[in-house]
């Protein structure tokens, strides 16, 4: 739970952001976009200087926000893992791949790991058909992701954080 | 326009051609030109690394080789690809390039004389060393106009695209007359590559004479099908061709204001195409005056946030306004009254892309290639199990067989073919008997398919067709904007009898309750999204009856795939005993020994069926077995 003194930077940070747009309801989508982008996510309290600062009712905001498939409400993890379910992905195992995404991190499509390490999700379809079954992590798509290389992905990043671990 | 009017566009728009081409001939007499093929297929499969080591090895060696990203070149089955230029050989195209290949290049094609060609996919012009691209059996079959560029030029620098033949149709356009541009691109007889295949010329001069100002033009590229990355290609690998598309587009209707519309899942997409509004604008190729003509044009990218409803027009539009995306009643059509109300012509990444070259080459040219209610080409996105995946472009009329068998080569691993299946959640899987069927958009159409945006997905003995069907309306009850209550109850209910089939549950009637439901659903719903969902449904129906008859009466999934009508076994006999394979790669640690015959067992309830021991098991042995129903296991 995010507490107050987090909330009120939230709130800052959203408002320089919408400094750059002018007040248009136009510009709803792409302002709640860019404050994603800083924050990596919508809380509340951003939402609410969204619509104040475009005139328009809370409410609305809301429903766009939860409308589009983009907009999370809840705080990302370190890592994203994003797993490709297209037609070709689904019909190459895709969704044993998700599986043991799921099996492995222990959580479920939509949500974020405790520790904040991992967040899981799937997404449509990023077009790399042909290298089905595809997993988007950290914005890089890998391709053949079958559920020994979810293992694979998973210990380099277990590597990664103990040579982290090691420096500090 | 007057004669001085148009000789300023003409000598303006030479200036502009004779510096690119200036840069253009600089870089052919160079030592050597490389170009990696980075589009986010080629990213994916490791272009950016090969990308670095061609740098790195150049740098260590101290040579001046021009290196740069290109787009795709539809031969995705083959990336990384490369292509290397250099004086005395013809281009070469590499293929699955990896660093230590890269470093090997450098030292001894750029450096020596050596053309490695073991890594050779094939050359890009006839000669006597490498066989040529367009020797290939597929190349007969192929005709490449909106992807000729692709994979050939750099996206990121408006000059390749200028003196490959770039905005020459804009400057000619800009010194015609609107209805002359229109009545062209009628007599062409293009059609929307959107999907429904409606008349381009008509829905121009529609947005012409209405009335209204300012009016919009729309580049949709909200390429939401699963399986289908077309728009995406063109996109990263062409931008420039859908802007000067707009353009035309935009002076033909008498449009000020254009938007591309990129979903958000497509970030490399959105970044080329913002660097090359930004490159445009600096040549005044969008914005006031534009090559000193009277017309005044510019282009704004907007970002879409992950909802494929936003595909269809009306939907797209509320998206631009800062609304949920749900779809409006037409008419009236938004040719009439689009965004804020104003005349706004939607088309296309594809539809756009055409454009530049029916204004090139005269609306006849056009017409001569496809069929006759069908002209031009089609581009498909072919994907799942067969041999030459990627991007391709054959004339309308082309038959599904010669893109499966010939163009794509077939399906691998010795499998047998089943279905293909067309236009993602709105078309259809056709039987290998429909396969002769010409490809435009009245065959498709008529078959139960439909052209849709393009993706082709081919579906081999493997691939359980209850299976494709749930996993259609999965899709399209999840991206359905609840506006109609036939769209989004009725998806839903077809779903949950679908996935109760796919666990062996239901009974026959459902079936025909399932058809019911599907007809009233298309006639209940108002847009696309709705009237399109259940085509999954009913030609999977109407072709392949048995499968569900297998799964409802037997609990049987014929194809092996649904995961609650299967069970992984290892046959004692044909176990090698010590071998470990599959104790060592299952993921759950499902598989032990036989404690005194040693031969493996897979315990039933721990097994989550995800098939890594049978592709760890060594072919010699291939001692693990898919059984279907799961009682089949012999206890």
């Amino acid at each position: 739970m995010a507490n107050t003194k987090e909330k009120t930077k939230n709130k800052e940070k959203t408002r320089r952001l919408l400094n750059r747009f002018s007040r248009q309801r136009s510009n709803l989508i792409p302002t709640l976009q860019k404050v994603q982008e800083e924050l990596g996510y919508l809380p509340r309290e951003a939402m609410l200087e969204v619509a104040r600062f475009l005139d328009v009712p809370d409410i609305d905001v809301y429903g766009v926000v939860t409308f589009y498939n983009q907009f999370r409400l809840n705080p990302p993890g370190k890592h994203s893992i994003r797993v490709c379910l297209g037609t070709a992905c689904h019909m190459k195992g895709g969704y044993i791949t998700l599986d043991a995404w799921k099996r492995r991190l222990k959580i479920d499509q939509g949500q974020t790991t405790a520790d904040r390490e991992f967040d899981l999700d799937t997404v449509a379809c990023v077009g790399c058909c042909v290298m089905a079954p595809v997993t988007v992590v950290d914005g890089k798509p890998e391709g053949q992701v079958e559920p020994t290389k979810v293992d694979g992905i998973l210990l380099s990043f277990e590597q990664e954080r103990k040579k982290r671990g090691k420096k500090t | 326009m007057k004669a001085t009017g148009r000789s300023t566009i003409a000598s303006t728009f030479q200036k502009i051609k004779n510096q690119a081409e200036l840069g253009w001939q600089e870089l052919q007499r160079r030592r050597a030109v490389i170009m990696v093929g980075a589009a986010t297929c080629g990213r994916a499969a490791g272009a950016l690394e090969v990308l670095r080591a061609f740098k790195n090895e150049l740098k260590k060696h101290n040579l001046d080789c021009p290196v740069f990203e290109v787009g795709c070149m539809g031969h995705c089955y083959a990336e990384p690809i490369v292509i290397i230029s250099k004086p005395g050989f013809p281009p070469i195209v590499y293929q699955q390039v990896n660093p230590v290949i890269a470093k090997r290049l450098v030292r001894e094609f750029i450096m020596g004389d050596d053309p490695c060609l073991e890594s050779v996919l094939g050359a890009l012009e006839a000669n006597e060393l490498v066989p040529s691209l367009a020797d290939f059996p597929r190349a007969q079959f192929e005709k490449k106009i909106i992807l000729k560029n692709c994979g050939y030029i750099d996206p990121e620098d408006i000059d390749h695209y200028i003196a490959n033949g770039g905005y020459s149709a804009l400057a000619k356009a800009l010194q015609l007359t609107p209805a002359e541009i229109i009545a062209e691109i009628k007599k062409s007889g293009l059609r929307g590559r959107g999907g429904a295949g409606f008349a381009a010329g008509e829905k121009w001069a529609t947005c012409r004479n209405a009335s209204g100002k300012p009016k919009y033009v729309i580049c949709n590229g909200d390429e939401g099908d699963p399986g289908a990355f077309m728009d995406r290609a063109i996109l990263e690998s062409d931008p420039h061709s859908v802007i000067e598309g707009m353009l035309i587009a935009g002076y033909a209707v008498g449009a000020s204001h254009g938007y591309i519309y990129v979903r958000a899942e497509y970030p490399l997409a959105v970044h080329r195409t913002q660097l090359a509004l930004r490159q445009a604008r600096k040549l005044n190729l969008l914005g006031k005056s534009i090559l000193g003509s009277d017309f005044s044009f510019d282009i704004k990218l907007f970002q879409g946030s992950g909802a494929f409803v936003c595909g269809e027009e009306t939907a797209l539009i509320a998206s631009l306004e800062g609304k949920a995306g749900t779809p409006s009643h037409r008419p009236p059509y938004p040719a009439v009254s689009g965004l804020n109300g104003k005349p706004t012509l939607i088309n296309n990444v594809k539809t756009l892309a055409f454009v530049r070259h029916i204004i090139d080459k005269g609306a006849e040219w056009f017409s001569g290639i496809g069929t006759k209610n069908s002209p031009g080409t089609a581009v498909f996105a072919l994907a799942g199990k067969v041999v030459n995946t990627g991007l391709i472009e054959v004339p309308m009329g082309t038959t599904l067989r010669q893109v499966v068998f010939d163009v794509g080569s077939g399906i691998p691993g010795g499998k047998s073919f089943k279905a293909v299946q067309i236009g993602g959640p709105s078309g259809g899987c056709l039987p290998e008997s429909a396969l002769d069927l010409p490809i435009d958009f009245d065959s498709l159409a008529e078959a139960g398919a439909m052209m849709g945006s393009g993706g082709m997905i081919v579906l081999d003995e493997d691939d359980c067709m209850v299976e494709i069907a749930r996993y259609f309306l999965e899709f399209t009850q999840r991206e359905s904007c609840g506006k109609c209550t036939f769209c989004r109850l009725g998806t839903k209910q077809m779903l949950e009898t679908l996935a109760e089939f796919t666990r062996g549950k239901g009974e026959i009637k459902d079936l025909d309750t399932l058809t019911e439901l599907a007809e009233d659903i298309k006639a209940g719903s108002l847009c696309g999204l709705g009237r399109t969902a259940p085509n999954p449904v009913l030609t999977n129906l109407r072709y392949f009856r048995d499968e569900y008859e297998a799964h409802i009466k037997e609990g049987r999934c014929p194809a092996l795939m649904c995961q609650e009508l299967i069970a992984f076994y290892i046959i004692p006999d044909k176990c090698e005993l010590t071998c470990d394979a599959c104790v060592g790669t299952c993921t759950v640690e499902a598989i032990s020994s036989h404690p005194k015959k040693r031969y493996k067992i897979i315990d039933q309830e721990k097994c989550v069926k995800c098939g890594t021991c049978l592709t760890a098991c060594p072919p010699q042995y291939n001692a693990i077995a898919k059984l279907s129903p799961p009682s089949e296991v012999p206890k």
